[in-house]
């Protein structure tokens, strides 16, 4: 086994003035490089917390993060910075800047490094290309439909050869016919770069398409893990029984799902 | 030429005679002067510290706490003074810094310790406006956090910033007005000593036709300038 993302006994407890919610509760998860692994779970099940755990957008409680031999979670923050220019990060709802172009956009983590000019635009057009929206350099975000803005949410992620991407319910936001061409560039890029790709979703249609791998996280632990296939036939968590079931009943009754039943 | 012995009328032809403007016009230059300088002291020094506000608050890019409250104690303490007794309170101030107590410069301190606070809270809340997820995604690909505020959250704001100090000039333009009353100068000082003391009421509506237009030119050119920003990233 070549594990190339290793989470260990993960916590993670959000505290306001009242009330402790521990999200994580020790996740333990092992991800092969060059797998596209799903993470699936209800709302609030703490799959996108454990995204965020990653690239430590969240600090985890206690537990371990390895990418490859770096432990992320005990990284200063100006090493943690360079790491996380390993690790690409696509969000449910874009993020990118609206002040900049989508060429901008896509510069920014190189601009930030102090990359050459002419290297930069070399990467950004390069990257324009693999996304697919060559003809949309100059434009702004607010000019781009959905889809588009995830292509060059992914680009940016993109730029700096990131050996992980972290997808947090990217295709959320997307209609069923967008996230489908959004998945089939997330396996192209997998496919074509190597890079490990962590896929959160509320989704089965998604795993079911893009992941080669995947997990059930239920409760702030993983219920399951293993092969879509193998959990896909025999679920042996509560949650993966449920997960399946209404995947059934969607198949079953196109209309659930916009008609299209990807 | 009196309002109290004249028809309104006569008051208001008079008004645009080059009589009533003789004394006005130099007066318009000190108050450009006073506003101008100002301005830049409260932009500069409102940013900072409503940057400083911002990135210290407990969910900010740097939580510094204390700081945060220290400092915003002191801004509330500021705020909390009506213009006026700001104006006196400088004085002594004033008169440590310049030797003198009276004139365009040692107004411009007043207007500085009115204006900087209430510039920096506008500064702050603009600031709030951006969505944490631009931030994120910012963290994300390993920004430091220099980069954050100064790539990220400074422009995408920017526009909501323009607003902000637009508002900033209108409140030091009626400030410096004020601040005429307390031997600062300028149109403020003009309309008071010549429409008030003296009852030349023609000079008193000069003043209020400069200080309108002053104003309605500082808001438009402000919305322009916020509308341009907006309509290049086609937000509107």
């Amino acid at each position: 086994m070549n594990e190339y993302i290793r989470i260990e006994k993960l916590r993670k407890t959000f505290k306001t003035d009242r009330v402790c919610l521990e999200v994580l509760k020790g996740v333990d998860l092992k991800i092969e490089k060059g797998d596209v692994c799903g993470i699936i779970g209800f709302s609030g099940a703490g799959k996108s917390t454990l995204a965020r755990c990653v690239n430590r957008l969240e600090e985890p409680d206690s537990g371990k993060v390895f990418i490859g031999d770096v432990d992320i979670t005990s990284l200063a923050k100006r090493d943690l910075n360079i790491e996380r220019r390993k690790i690409g990060m696509i969000f449910q709802t874009f993020n990118l800047f609206e002040s900049m172009t989508v060429k901008r956009n896509i510069a920014y983590p190189l601009e930030i490094q102090g990359v050459a000019k002419a290297r930069v635009k070399e990467r950004v057009d390069g990257l324009l290309e693999l996304v697919g929206i060559k003809e949309k350099g100059k434009a702004y975000p607010a000019q781009l439909s959905g889809g588009q803005k995830q292509r060059v949410g992914i680009a940016r992620a993109l730029a700096n050869d990131p050996n992980v991407l972290l997808s947090d319910e990217a295709t959320s936001a997307l209609d069923p016919q967008t996230t489908l061409s959004v998945l089939e560039l997330l396996k192209e890029i997998n496919q074509k770069l190597g890079l490990t790709i962590l896929l959160i979703t509320h989704e089965l249609e998604v795993i079911k398409y893009a992941c080669k791998s995947m997990a059930i996280l239920e409760d702030g632990v993983i219920a399951e893990r293993g092969g879509v296939d193998e959990i896909f036939s025999n679920p042996n968590s509560a949650a993966g029984r449920i997960f399946l079931k209404v995947y059934q009943d969607m198949r079953r009754n196109p209309s659930y799902s916009g008609g299209e039943g990807i | 030429m009196s309002l109290l012995n004249t028809p309104f009328w006569e008051v208001f032809l008079a008004s645009f005679d080059p009589a009533a403007w003789k004394s006005l016009v130099p007066a318009i230059w000190e108050t450009l002067y006073m506003v101008g300088i100002t301005c830049v002291i409260t932009l500069v020094g409102g940013v900072i510290l409503g940057l400083i506000l911002t990135v210290t608050n407990t969910f900010g890019l740097l939580p510094i706490v204390w700081l945060n409250r220290s400092l915003s104690a002191v801004v509330n303490c500021l705020r909390s003074l009506p213009q006026m007794i700001m104006i006196i309170l400088m004085i002594p101030v004033a008169r440590m810094i310049l030797g003198k107590a009276y004139g365009v410069n040692a107004c411009i301190i007043a207007l500085a310790a009115s204006c900087i606070p209430m510039f920096a809270r506008l500064v702050e809340s603009s600031l709030l406006e951006i969505e944490k997820g631009k931030v994120d995604a910012a963290k994300a690909m390993g920004s430091s956090s220099f980069q954050i505020i100064f790539r990220i959250m400074i422009p995408e704001t920017l526009p909501s910033l323009i607003r902000g100090f637009t508002v900033a000039i209108i409140a030091v333009i009626s400030m410096t007005a004020l601040a005429g009353n307390f031997g600062a100068g300028g149109i403020g000082d003009i309309a008071v000593r010549f429409g008030f003391q003296r009852f030349q009421h023609e000079v008193l509506f000069a003043a209020v036709y400069v200080l309108v237009a002053l104003v309605q030119l500082v808001q438009f050119a402000g919305d322009a300038a916020s509308k341009i920003l907006l309509k290049k990233r086609h937000l509107i």
